[in-house]
């Protein structure tokens, strides 16, 4: 248990795109490269429109499921894969990642990316997971994804396009609303009031 | 604008309509206009805020009283801070297990950070204008082991209270020789430090007449994925402090002033530049640590 208390969070404000983003920063791995594929989406608001202040960080294992500890995701060294990624959404909101498809990191687990949403307006980060869509038996079984009623567990899960590529749309507020993840399990973690 | 603020850094991505945040509300070097011309528009005032920002934080020490359990993050939810209100969930965070990788934390170190990142004030060839100063600090997790050998970011506004970005239409002048952005490795001991220059407060549009205090962001990794933290650190004793929508986010007090550096007489240098000390709390480990991890082994910042 916890002994000191946690620093407050901020909301990331309007003026992260001069200091956050880096050079492929959105690359986990180069594009076009054997087995990469794109995880992109649309981030949207409480009226439904695509926000374009937003930035998104994803943390994944490698294609076999290991959980990968090296240095160089701020600087690529070009075939190191770290599971890091940083992502701004473009003016129509769309974040663009290249990476891999994770793989299990449990024999018979579902597989999935482990996403930190920031943006303006959103006064603190807001962690989820996108799942890949394939295992049904795995997501079956999965303890978060069947802790949720159907209709907010498909918000987890990414589409699988023709192309390979995995799109997965993240709303902030209302319809479909995406689920958002409080691990502290104090209910104080930006309790909705 | 002058050559060597380095315009390939900015995001064009960022670059939006949407400019509520960063745009004063009557620039200075606007042409007058006639009423005839613009109706004066409903606007929010100061007062108006102030007014919903003092009543919410009523409301919470009425609940602390009646039991209630204090709060420790910014409330999601704040109608003051007039962009959240269609930026929040409105259904209550998840609880989940944190499993596997999110257990785990990205790493940096040397190969992604040089040493010279940490100072703001050598960035380009001449002296930035303003009031130098030192922040540092540590980042500890919430069982207050040192957060060694992991990343922290930083940027901010200039010392006038401009931003170099395309976004900040303040009419303040940029410094040809102030990027405000750094970046570091804790050490060992979790700790970290920057030189830069003491920030100015700057206007948004919120409502009428706001400004928010002098703050730095500061981005924050842990040893495990579920620390990952975004702040702002604030200058001690800032008179915008009970004006300003997202300090005021947090509505308890206590939570409020751990974002708020000490000046520290310590930090400072002779001649040179003034101390502030702010250190960082993750919230707390989840993993089972082997030996190696709580000795600070973590990335190749061990030295």
């Amino acid at each position: 248990m916890s002994k000191l208390t946690a620093t407050p969070g901020q909301t990331v404000g309007p003026f992260y795109g001069y200091a956050l983003p880096y050079d492929k920063d959105r690359e986990l791995l180069a594009p076009g490269s054997p087995g990469s594929v794109r995880l992109q989406g649309t981030v949207y608001d409480g009226a439904g429109h695509a926000i374009p202040d937003a930035i998104l960080e994803i943390w994944q294992p490698d294609s076999d499921g290991n959980i990968v500890r090296r240095t160089g995701s701020l600087v690529r060294d070009g075939y190191t894969f770290t599971g890091f990624g940083r992502s701004a959404v473009g003016n129509s909101g769309v974040y663009t990642f290249t990476t891999v498809n994770p793989g299990p990191t449990e024999p018979g687990a579902a597989a999935f990316i482990s996403v930190a949403i920031f943006a303006r307006g959103l006064m603190n980060r807001l962690f989820t997971r996108v799942y890949l869509p394939e295992n049904e038996e795995a997501l079956a079984k999965d303890p978060l994804l069947s802790s949720l009623d159907p209709e907010r567990r498909k918000t987890l899960i990414a589409r699988r396009d023709a192309d390979g590529g995995l799109t997965w749309d993240i709303r902030l507020q209302g319809e479909g609303e995406t689920v958002f993840l409080d691990f502290e399990g104090t209910g104080t973690e930006g309790a909705a009031q | 604008m002058p050559e060597d603020l380095n315009l390939e850094t900015y995001n064009a991505d960022a670059l939006t309509e949407d400019l509520s945040d960063a745009v004063p509300a009557a620039p200075q070097t606007a042409a007058p206009q006639t009423a005839a011309q613009t109706p004066a528009p409903f606007v929010e005032t100061q007062q108006d805020l102030s007014a919903e920002i003092k009543a919410l934080g009523e409301a919470y020490a009425e609940a602390v009283k009646g039991g209630a359990k204090r709060e420790t993050q910014p409330r999601l939810d704040f109608a003051p801070y007039r962009s959240s209100i269609l930026r929040h969930p409105t259904k209550s965070l998840h609880h989940a297990d944190p499993e596997t990788i999110e257990l785990y934390s990205p790493a940096f170190g040397h190969q992604d950070v040089h040493a010279l990142e940490s100072d703001l004030t050598i960035q380009h060839n001449g002296e930035p204008q303003g009031e130098r100063i030192i922040v540092a600090g540590r980042v500890l997790d919430g069982d207050g082991r040192p957060v060694a050998g992991q990343l922290v970011e930083i940027w901010q506004a200039n010392s006038s209270g401009r931003y170099i970005h395309k976004r900040d239409q303040h009419p303040a002048p940029l410094d040809p020789n102030f990027t405000g952005v750094g970046r570091c490795i804790t050490g060992p001991d979790g700790s970290y430090r920057f030189t830069t220059i003491k920030p100015g407060a700057y206007p948004w549009k919120n409502h009428l007449n706001a400004w928010r205090p002098a703050h730095i962001h500061f981005s924050l990794f842990g040893t495990e994925f579920t620390q990952r933290i975004v702040t702002q650190m604030y200058f001690p004793g800032d008179q915008l402090f009970p004006l300003d929508p997202i300090y005021q986010s947090i509505v308890d007090q206590d939570a409020r002033d751990r974002l708020v550096a000490d000046y520290d007489h310590d930090l400072t240098q002779p001649e040179w530049a003034l101390g502030y000390n702010w250190d960082i709390v993750l919230t707390g480990s989840k993993r089972t640590w082997t030996e190696n991890e709580a000795l600070g082994a973590d990335g190749d910042d061990h030295e």
